[in-house]
């Protein structure tokens, strides 16, 4: 498995998280549909789980404390996703859309 | 910043599948072919976890986030019934605004990155990310953190329960209702 790293450096790993978390923030920016929106942001999430365990990988931490972060993510985006699934759920059954440019009756 | 053209295949197969089924799931207008993408994209991202030895947690992100967390999304897009083009189709501009927006968040890391330098990968023990010493970290070093996930997964369940209960009616009264409408 180590000879694989041999000419992979961590600025790889660092580039490859970057254009994914940018990806899903250019989503974030541009799509309407709430669902979409989630969507994106696990994917910025997932962008900076990959980065902890390159970093993990490239410490060398032999308490695997970058792994431990990963999974303390995955567990707010689970708790992220129930809840916000719930509201748009919610958010539907009142407006029957799930665009969130009409959900701006708070700036009134 | 290293030439790319001595880069282990394995690493420039996965990074490129990731970044590609990652633009689909954000260009795509079939919100269902979105979901499909974020998979395959969630599959790629597992192995990566591979390649760096952190096999349990490729295991872990193939089961809660392709496993439950996407059949979620799915089943919502199934349920409210909007895996047709339902979206209004922005205007040029937006969508010129939301590239340049995030290309000059993507320049500005990069560049403030440009000096991490050369740095080969020390490669961690290949154990290191097996169940047996995860289990150890996580039931001594991370405890108190674990015990506090478990009650923030408790709100989160009980926040969803309450916020998708609809009010006031139960399950029989939605049924009469239904059958009311049949029948007349």
């Amino acid at each position: 498995m180590l000879n694989i790293f041999q000419s992979l450096e961590i600025s790889h790993y660092i580039y490859l998280s970057c254009v994914l978390f940018c990806i899903g923030l250019f989503g974030v920016l541009f799509r309407r549909n709430a669902i979409i929106l989630l969507m994106c942001i696990e994917l910025m999430l997932n962008a900076v789980n990959l980065l902890f365990a390159a970093f993990s990988e490239y410490m060398g931490d032999k308490d695997a404390n970058g792994q431990m972060f990963v999974f303390f993510i995955m567990v707010v985006a689970a708790a992220e996703a129930a809840v916000g699934l719930a509201i748009l759920v919610m958010v539907y059954r009142n407006t029957r859309k799930t665009d969130v440019s009409f959900l701006d009756s708070l700036k009134d | 910043m290293g030439n790319i053209s001595n880069l282990p295949i394995p690493f420039l197969v996965l990074s490129f599948i990731t970044i590609l089924c990652a633009l689909y799931v954000v260009t795509s207008k079939n919100p269902v072919h979105s979901v499909l993408a974020l998979i395959l994209t969630f599959f790629s991202i597992s192995a990566h976890y591979v390649l760096l030895n952190a096999q349990f947690l490729a295991i872990v992100n193939l089961m809660v986030y392709a496993g439950a967390i996407m059949v979620l999304f799915l089943f919502v897009l199934m349920l409210l019934n909007l895996s047709k083009d339902s979206e209004p189709v922005k205007s040029n501009l937006w969508g010129v605004a939301a590239a340049i927006s995030a290309g000059l968040l993507l320049v500005i890391i990069t560049a403030s990155f440009q000096k991490t330098g050369i740095a080969i990968m020390q490669g961690n023990a290949p154990e290191i990310g097996l169940v047996k010493n995860l289990g150890r970290v996580l039931m001594t070093e991370y405890l108190v953190p674990f015990e506090l996930s478990g009650i923030l997964f408790i709100a989160a369940m009980v926040g969803a329960v309450l916020l998708g209960k609809r009010d006031g009616a139960t399950v029989q009264e939605i049924m009469d209702l239904n059958n009311d409408a049949n029948n007349a």
